[in-house]
């Protein structure tokens, strides 16, 4: 299922109003007036998702917290991905306007992201739907099904935050910003892996290669929607190359496991349901 | 045109502490600013660190991330970091962002003072 503004030509998303001066995000607003304070997800104790997709599981998102980095297992990374737009004059506010129209089609195969109908704005939660590898350079086999909750959006970055079981404990930052001239796509990341097995798939069975190659993915695809190659670029810092044993125990929200588990017990639910007794009229 | 727009100053108090005074945004931007300032502070020998948040205009999620990075430096150096001076809406995303839990805040700089 994807969003049917996903198909829109990024022409679409360039200013009409030639007259209306391009502004960086200042403390009070953003350039359409908006304010920051509005760019804030909400406080929530617990995710809940509104209209669960047809044909996937809230499981791993339901009544789950969210965790920024401090509550990972792993070592803390904070990788940094971009684009430069060379050559082609359109502003942040533009190109991220289209980044979020169309994210789910800028995903590499496998990958799939599902927006609610209110699209990316703070508070609300992407449900994902992805194939985790087993072996290093191979493709994804391993179904996953989570959703990352929008943490902050304005007119030129987004940032979406990870649920428990998620394989990150932490949050990507998409930003889009205006350096010598030109316009630059970036992707952020600080997360560390959220359990020992989600640790030891990144670190030893190609986890971390297939998610830069994810990012370098969307990055580069980004790129070519406005008709330019884009110089691609990546960046990575070992912030913290300490394991949190104590938090060993996120292994049981596990959501690769637990989504396996709901695929796996899916004929005892289709049987179960025929024997539900009808509900009296 | 410059993008930083923050002023970070360390200053001694007691306690062996600390105070960071955060005037202005902190953004993506600001990494050097904040970097400077508890460099500052941790090479004059401080135990704790207060970031005093009563002058910030603005945070976005790229400035939160930056607090995170810097909690790792002082943990590595066995010292304490703690913020007080967040408006209502700013001690919000501390919540939301769950970074209450590893940053505890106070209201004011002395509140903070008498934790340590």
């Amino acid at each position: 299922m994807e969003s049917p503004s996903s198909q829109s030509s990024p022409d679409k998303f360039r200013s009409d109003k030639e007259s209306q001066p391009e502004r960086e995000s200042y403390p009070a607003q953003d350039v359409s007036g908006r304010s920051v304070d509005s760019a804030w997800a909400q406080p929530v104790s617990r995710l809940r998702v509104e209209n669960v997709p047809q044909g996937l599981t809230d499981i791993n998102v339901r009544d789950h917290q969210v965790v920024n980095p401090t509550h990972g297992f792993g070592q803390m990374w904070q990788k940094t991905y971009h684009v430069r737009l060379s050559g082609v004059k359109i502003t942040p506010a533009e190109v991220m306007r289209y980044w979020k129209a169309s994210f789910p089609a800028l995903q590499p195969p496998g990958n799939h992201f599902y927006p609610s109908l209110a699209g990316i704005q703070p508070g609300e939660i992407l449900m994902i739907n992805a194939l985790l590898p087993v072996f290093p350079d191979t493709p994804g086999i391993i179904p996953m099904t989570s959703g990352v909750m929008v943490l902050y959006s304005d007119d030129t970055t987004f940032t979406v935050m990870t649920p428990q079981g998620f394989p990150e404990s932490g949050w990507n930052t998409f930003s889009t910003f205006e350096e010598d001239g030109v316009t630059i796509a970036q992707i952020q990341s600080l997360a560390r892996a959220s359990d020992p097995v989600y640790e030891f798939g990144f670190r030893l069975m190609g986890g971390s290669g297939m998610q830069e190659k994810t990012w370098r993915h969307v990055l580069t695809s980004l790129a070519r929607q406005f008709g330019v190659s884009g110089s691609f670029e990546m960046y990575k810092t070992c912030v913290d190359p300490r394991v949190q044993w104590n938090q060993a125990k996120n292994v049981w929200h596990n959501a690769a496991f637990r989504t396996l588990g709901y695929i796996i017990a899916t004929p005892f639910r289709w049987i179960a349901h025929l024997f539900r007794p009808a509900r009296p009229s | 045109m410059s993008k930083v727009n923050v002023n970070m100053n360390a200053r001694p108090v007691e306690k062996n502490a600390f105070v960071i005074d955060i005037v202005g945004e902190v953004n993506s931007f600001a990494e050097n600013s904040l970097m400077d300032a508890y460099t500052e502070a941790s090479s004059a020998g401080a135990k704790a660190i207060i970031l005093n948040f009563s002058g910030l205009d603005y945070m976005n999620s790229s400035g939160i991330g930056l607090l995170v990075t810097l909690l790792i430096r002082v943990k590595r150096q066995g010292q304490r970091l703690l913020a007080c001076g967040l408006s209502d809406h700013y001690r919000q995303i501390f919540a939301l962002t769950r970074l209450n839990e590893a940053i505890l805040e106070f209201p004011d700089e002395q509140a903070a003072l008498a934790d340590l």
